[in-house]
C-alpha cells in the first residue's frame, strides 16, 4: 500500500498511451480526415442538398421521384438486372470454386478471370458491342450450328447489359468465393469423410455453414456492384427504355438538367435501396447461421 | 483432397468445366474481336476482316489526341498512387500496430468507400467538387480517385504489416534506431513487396476507374477510359476500327500494370481485398 | 458400458504401396493388426507414416497392394464407407458445431436416432472427461480439451479401428504426457484397436503394444517396444532409437550371441545383431547412458569437449585422438579438456555388420 502512495501519478501522455493513443496512432489521422472530408462530407452534403429542391417543399424531390414512373421505375429496372445477375453469378461460382480449389495450377484460370474485372465495364461494353452484335462471332457461331436462323438481338437491349454484367460480375463473385472456399481447412472435409459423411453431407453440414458468412458478403458486394451499373447500361443497353437504370436517372438529373438537388436525392435513394438489401441479407445470414449450429444439437 | 470417381461425380465435374470453358471462350473471343477489328481493313458480314492494316492506330492516335490523353491518364494515375501510398501506408501502420478506442469506427470509415459503388457517392462528390471550383480540373479527378484508393491501400497493407513481427522493430530500437531510421532501414525494406503490390493495384484501378473520373473530369482532365467511353457513345461518327484501336491501347495500358502486379499478388487478392477470412467464425 | 468397438478380427495390409509421380512414398507395406492392439507407426518425418495412415483411412488412394478388414477388401472404398474413426494432427474439429454436435457428427451421418446419439455422446463425453462442456464451441476450449473432443468424435461411432495422426504434437510437454496416459486409458477401457502415427519414440514406446518402424516408405522392423529399444534389427533403426555412439572396427571373437570387436587397438564386446564372420567389418553401437567413464586400462582414451549437468548426473561429449565423438554419462563432473577413459556396457552395446 505504501509503495502505491509514492508512485507519481501517471502523466496524461502515459495514460493515453495505455489506451493505445500515442504518436503512432496519430498516423491514422491524415487518412481519416481525408476520408471524412472527401467521402463523408460530400455524402452528408448531398443528403442535405436533396432536401433543398429547386422548387417545392423539402421532400419535393422525393415526392417527384416516387410519383413519376419514368423515375421510380428505374429502381425495378435496376433490380431486374442486378438480382438475377448476382444470383446466377453466385450459383455458378460456388461449384466452380469447389472444383478449382482442388487444382494445383489455378493461376492461369484466375488470371484470365481477373481480366474483365480489371478492364472495366467500358471496355467490356465496347467489346460486347462487336462480339454480340448482329454481325458478331456469337450470332455467327449459333447460326453455323443451326441453333438459330437469323442473328439474335443481344445489343442495345436488356440482354446486352445482362451479358456485360455477367462478364464482369461472375469473375468478381467467383474470385471472392474461391478465396472463401480455399480458406476452409481441408482437414475438416477429411474428418467429415472419415466419420461417414458423403459428398453431399460434407457440403451440407461442413462447408455450407462455414461458407454462409462469406457467401453473404460475396452476394452483397456483387449485388452492390451490379446495382450501380452505369456505362454498359448506356452503351450496350437501351438507356431510354428497358435499361434505364437508376444511375442513368441520377446522371441525367445532374449533368443534363443541372438539378444537383434532384441528382443528390436520386443518389440517396440509390444508396437507400442498396442499404435495404444489405441489411436484409445480413439479417438472413444471421438467421441461417444460428439455425444451422442449433440444428446439430441432436 | 477427396476425389470422387463415380459416374455422377464425373458428369458433374464435366458440367462444371463446360460452364467454365464456355465463359472463358466468350471472354477471349470478345477480346479477340476487338483486337482483330482494330487491325482489320473492312469487316462487314464475314468471319474475319477482308485485310489487315495498322492504319487505324495512326488515325486513332491523331483523331482522339491519344498522346495528350495518355499523358493526362498517367499524370493522374501516378499522383493518385503517390498520395494514396503516403496516406494509406501510414494509416495502415497505425491500425495494424495499435488498438485504440474507436478503432472499429475508423475501420468502418475506411471500409465504406470500398463498399459503396462509385456512382452512388460520385454524384454528391462531383457536386461538392464543382462548387469548390476543382470540378473538371486535374486535382478534382485526383481527389475523386483517392476516395476508394486510400482505403484500398489501408486494407491491403494492414494484414501485411500485421505479419511483420513487432519484435523486429523493438530489436531495431534496442540497437539504437530512432523512428525515422527505423522506418527507413527496417520497416520500409520489409514493406516494399506489400507497398509495391498495393500501389500497382491502385494504378490499375485508377487507369480503369470510369465512374469517378467521368463525373469529375473536364475536357483537359479526361483519362483514357473516359475518352474511350465518349468515342463509343458517339460511335457512328468515327470508324469502328478506330475506336477498337483505342480500346486496344487502353487494354495495353491497363494489362501491363496488371501483369506486373500479378507477380506480387494472387489474382484472388485483387478482388478479395481484405485479409482472408479464417474458416472458423 | 454402452460404447464398445465393432466386431472384427484383423486389419491386413498386403503390399500396400503409394507413389507420387515417380516418388515411392510407400513401398510394399505388409502388416496385420489384430483386434485390441495398439500399434504405433514410428519414423522420422517424411518416412511415409502419415501417407500410410491416409491410405488406410481412404483419404489417399493406394497405387498398389490391397487392404483387408477380415476378408473384405476395403482399399477401393471411399473414406466414408470404411467406418473408421480418426484423430487429426490439428484436431480438425468443426468450428461451427458445438462439442456435442462434433462428437455426434459420425452418428448423425449414419442416420442414428436422436435419442441414441444423445445417449452415446453423453457417454463419450464422460469417457474423455468433458462432462458439462458439451454446449461449447471448439474455439472456446483449450488445446487439451479440443484433443479430447477429437478423440471422442473418433470413438463414439464404435469404429473397428481408430487412426491417430500425431495427435499430441500440438500440445505442450506437460499436457502431452497427460494425454498420452488418457489415450492409453481410453484404448483399454473400450477395447479399441488403435493405429497411432508418431515421430516420437518415447510416445511409441510408452503407448504401443507393437511398434512398426518405417523408413523411406518401407517397414524396417516390427516389434514390441522392449525389443525395439533393446535390440533393433538394423543400425539405422538403432540410431533412430537413441544409439548415438558408433565405433567401427573388426570382429575378433564370437561366442553365440556375443562378439568382440577391435576398434583401433581397443576391444569392446557386445551383443551380435546379424551374422558377421570373424575378421569382418562391424560397428558397435551404444546409448549415451551405456558409455561411462572407466578406470580400466583397456578403455578408450578421449578428451572431454563439453559437459552438462542433467540433474542427478552429467552428460558430456568427448573426442578420441582419431577424431571420433562419443556421448557419455558420468556421475561426477569432468573438466573440459581433461583426458578420460570411456567404456561401453557390454550387456547393452550392440554389434552390427558395417
Amino acid at each position: 500500500m505504501s509503495s502505491l502512495e509514492h508512485t507519481p501519478p501517471a502523466s496524461l501522455r502515459q495514460r493515453l498511451a495505455l489506451k493505445g493513443l500515442d504518436g503512432v496512432t496519430l498516423l491514422v489521422v491524415p487518412a481519416a480526415l481525408f476520408t471524412l472530408a472527401i467521402f463523408v462530407y460530400p455524402f452528408l452534403y448531398g443528403l442535405l442538398l436533396s432536401f433543398e429542391p429547386k422548387e417545392g417543399g423539402i421532400f419535393a424531390n422525393y415526392q417527384h421521384f416516387f410519383s413519376d414512373p419514368f423515375l421510380y421505375n428505374t429502381i425495378a429496372t435496376t433490380l431486374w438486372l442486378a438480382v438475377p445477375v448476382t444470383i446466377i453469378s453466385l450459383i455458378l461460382a460456388l461449384p466452380i470454386a469447389f472444383r478449382v480449389r482442388l487444382m494445383t495450377r489455378q493461376r492461369l484460370l484466375t488470371t484470365i478471370l481477373v481480366l474483365p474485372v480489371t478492364l472495366g465495364t467500358v471496355l467490356v461494353a465496347e467489346g460486347l458491342l462487336n462480339y454480340l452484335g448482329p454481325q458478331g462471332w456469337f450470332s455467327r457461331t449459333l447460326m453455323l450450328f443451326g441453333i438459330i436462323d437469323s442473328p439474335v438481338k443481344l445489343t442495345n437491349n436488356y440482354w446486352g447489359v445482362f451479358a456485360s454484367l455477367i462478364i464482369t460480375g461472375f469473375p468478381f463473385t467467383f474470385l471472392l468465393t474461391l478465396s472463401y472456399v480455399s480458406g476452409i481447412d481441408p482437414a475438416l472435409e477429411q474428418a467429415a469423410a472419415v466419420h461417414g459423411a458423403r459428398a453431399w453431407q460434407r457440403f451440407r453440414h461442413v462447408f455450407l455453414p462455414l461458407l454462409i458468412p462469406g457467401l453473404a458478403i460475396a452476394f452483397l458486394l456483387s449485388f452492390v456492384q451490379a446495382f450501380a451499373v452505369f456505362p454498359s447500361a448506356i452503351l450496350l443497353g437501351a438507356p431510354a427504355g428497358p435499361t434505364r437504370v437508376i444511375s442513368i436517372a441520377a446522371y441525367q438529373a445532374a449533368f443534363e438538367q443541372y438539378d444537383y438537388s434532384m441528382a443528390s436525392a436520386i443518389a440517396m435513394i440509390m444508396a437507400a435501396v442498396q442499404l435495404v438489401i444489405v441489411v436484409a441479407i445480413l439479417f438472413v445470414r444471421n438467421l441461417f447461421y444460428r439455425g444451422s449450429t442449433a440444428g446439430g444439437k441432436g | 483432397m477427396i476425389r470422387d470417381t463415380t459416374i455422377g461425380a464425373k458428369l458433374w465435374i464435366t458440367a462444371i468445366w463446360v460452364v467454365v470453358g464456355f465463359f472463358v471462350l466468350n471472354l477471349v473471343a470478345m477480346i479477340a474481336t476487338v483486337i482483330l477489328s482494330s487491325f482489320g481493313t473492312r469487316w462487314l458480314g464475314t468471319w474475319v476482316p477482308a485485310g489487315l492494316t495498322t492504319r487505324w492506330y495512326f488515325s486513332a492516335w491523331s483523331e482522339f489526341q491519344l498522346y495528350d490523353v495518355l499523358v493526362v491518364t498517367f499524370q493522374i494515375a501516378f499522383t493518385v498512387v503517390a498520395l494514396s501510398g503516403l496516406l494509406g501506408v501510414t494509416a495502415a501502420y497505425a491500425l495494424a500496430r495499435r488498438d485504440f478506442p474507436g478503432k472499429k469506427l475508423v475501420m468502418l470509415l475506411f471500409l465504406l468507400p470500398l463498399l459503396v459503388p462509385p456512382i452512388t457517392f460520385g454524384i454528391p462528390l462531383a457536386t461538392v467538387l464543382y462548387q469548390a471550383g476543382v470540378g473538371g480540373t486535374f486535382w478534382g479527378v485526383v481527389l475523386a480517385n483517392l476516395v476508394p484508393t486510400v482505403p484500398f491501400v489501408i486494407l491491403v497493407m494492414i494484414p501485411f504489416i500485421e505479419q511483420i513481427d513487432p519484435k523486429i522493430e523493438a530489436a531495431a530500437r534496442v540497437f539504437g534506431a530512432n523512428t525515422f531510421k527505423l522506418f527507413l532501414h527496417v520497416l520500409l525494406p520489409m514493406l516494399v513487396p506489400g507497398i509495391l503490390a498495393a500501389l500497382l493495384l491502385v494504378l490499375v484501378r485508377t487507369v480503369g476507374m470510369f465512374e469517378l473520373t467521368f463525373l469529375t473530369a473536364g475536357p483537359t482532365s479526361q483519362t483514357l477510359v473516359v475518352a474511350l467511353y465518349y468515342s463509343v457513345f458517339a460511335s457512328g461518327v468515327r470508324a469502328v476500327q478506330s475506336i477498337d484501336a483505342m480500346a486496344v491501347i487502353y487494354m495495353i495500358t491497363t494489362l501491363v500494370w496488371l501483369l506486373i502486379a500479378l507477380r506480387f499478388v494472387n489474382p484472388t487478392q485483387i478482388v478479395a481485398r481484405a485479409k482472408q477470412q479464417p474458416a472458423s467464425t | 458400458m454402452l460404447l464398445a468397438s465393432s466386431k472384427f478380427d484383423e486389419l491386413r495390409l498386403d503390399h500396400m504401396s503409394r507413389a507420387f509421380g515417380t516418388v515411392n512414398a510407400l513401398r510394399d507395406v505388409s502388416l496385420t493388426v489384430r483386434k485390441g492392439e495398439f500399434i504405433a507407426l514410428l519414423g522420422p518425418s517424411g518416412c511415409g507414416k502419415s501417407t500410410a495412415l491416409n491410405c488406410i483411412a481412404g483419404l489417399l488412394a493406394t497405387t498398389g497392394g490391397s487392404i483387408y478388414l477380415d476378408d473384405k477388401r476395403i482399399d477401393q472404398l471411399k473414406p466414408e464407407d470404411r467406418g473408421f474413426g480418426m484423430v487429426f494432427q490439428n484436431y480438425a474439429l468443426f468450428p461451427h458445431m458445438t462439442v456435442r454436435s462434433n462428437i455426434g457428427f459420425g452418428l448423425k451421418m449414419r442416420g442414428t436416432p436422436k435419442a441414441e446419439i444423445a445417449k452415446r455422446v453423453d457417454e463419450a463425453l464422460g469417457l474423455v472427461r468433458l462432462e458439462g462442456q458439451g454446449h461449447k464451441l471448439p474455439g472456446q476450449l483449450s488445446g487439451g480439451q479440443q484433443q479430447r473432443v477429437a478423440i471422442a468424435r473418433a470413438i463414439v461411432i464404435e469404429p473397428p479401428l481408430v487412426l491417430m495422426d500425431e495427435p499430441l504434437s500440438n500440445l505442450d510437454a506437460k499436457l502431452r504426457l497427460e494425454m498420452r496416459a488418457e489415450i492409453r486409458r481410453i484404448h483399454n477401457q473400450l477395447g479399441a484397436t488403435t493405429l497411432y502415427v508418431t515421430h516420437d519414440q518415447d510416445e511409441a514406446l510408452s503407448l504401443a503394444d507393437r511398434i512398426v518402424v518405417l523408413r523411406d516408405g518401407q517397414i524396417r522392423q516390427v516389434g514390441m517396444p522392449r525389443d525395439l529399444y533393446e535390440s533393433p534389427d538394423h543400425l539405422d533403426i538403432a540410431e533412430f532409437m537413441g544409439y548415438r555412439n558408433r565405433l567401427t572396427g573388426k570382429v575378433t571373437a564370437r561366442d553365440g550371441e556375443r562378439a568382440t570387436i577391435d576398434v583401433r587397438g581397443t576391444s569392446f564386446s557386445g551383443r551380435l545383431r546379424g551374422d558377421i564372420e570373424i575378421g569382418g567389418a562391424a560397428v558397435i553401437a551404444a546409448r549415451a547412458d551405456d558409455v561411462t567413464v572407466s578406470k580400466a586400462n583397456d578403455a578408450l582414451k578421449a578428451t572431454v569437449e563439453t559437459i552438462e549437468y542433467r540433474g542427478r548426473e552429467f552428460v558430456g561429449t568427448a573426442r578420441t585422438e582419431d577424431g571420433l565423438e562419443l556421448i557419455f554419462h558420468a556421475p561426477e563432473a569432468a573438466a573440459v579438456g581433461n583426458a578420460i577413459s570411456l567404456s561401453l556396457d557390454p550387456a547393452h552395446a550392440l554389434i552390427y555388420a558395417a
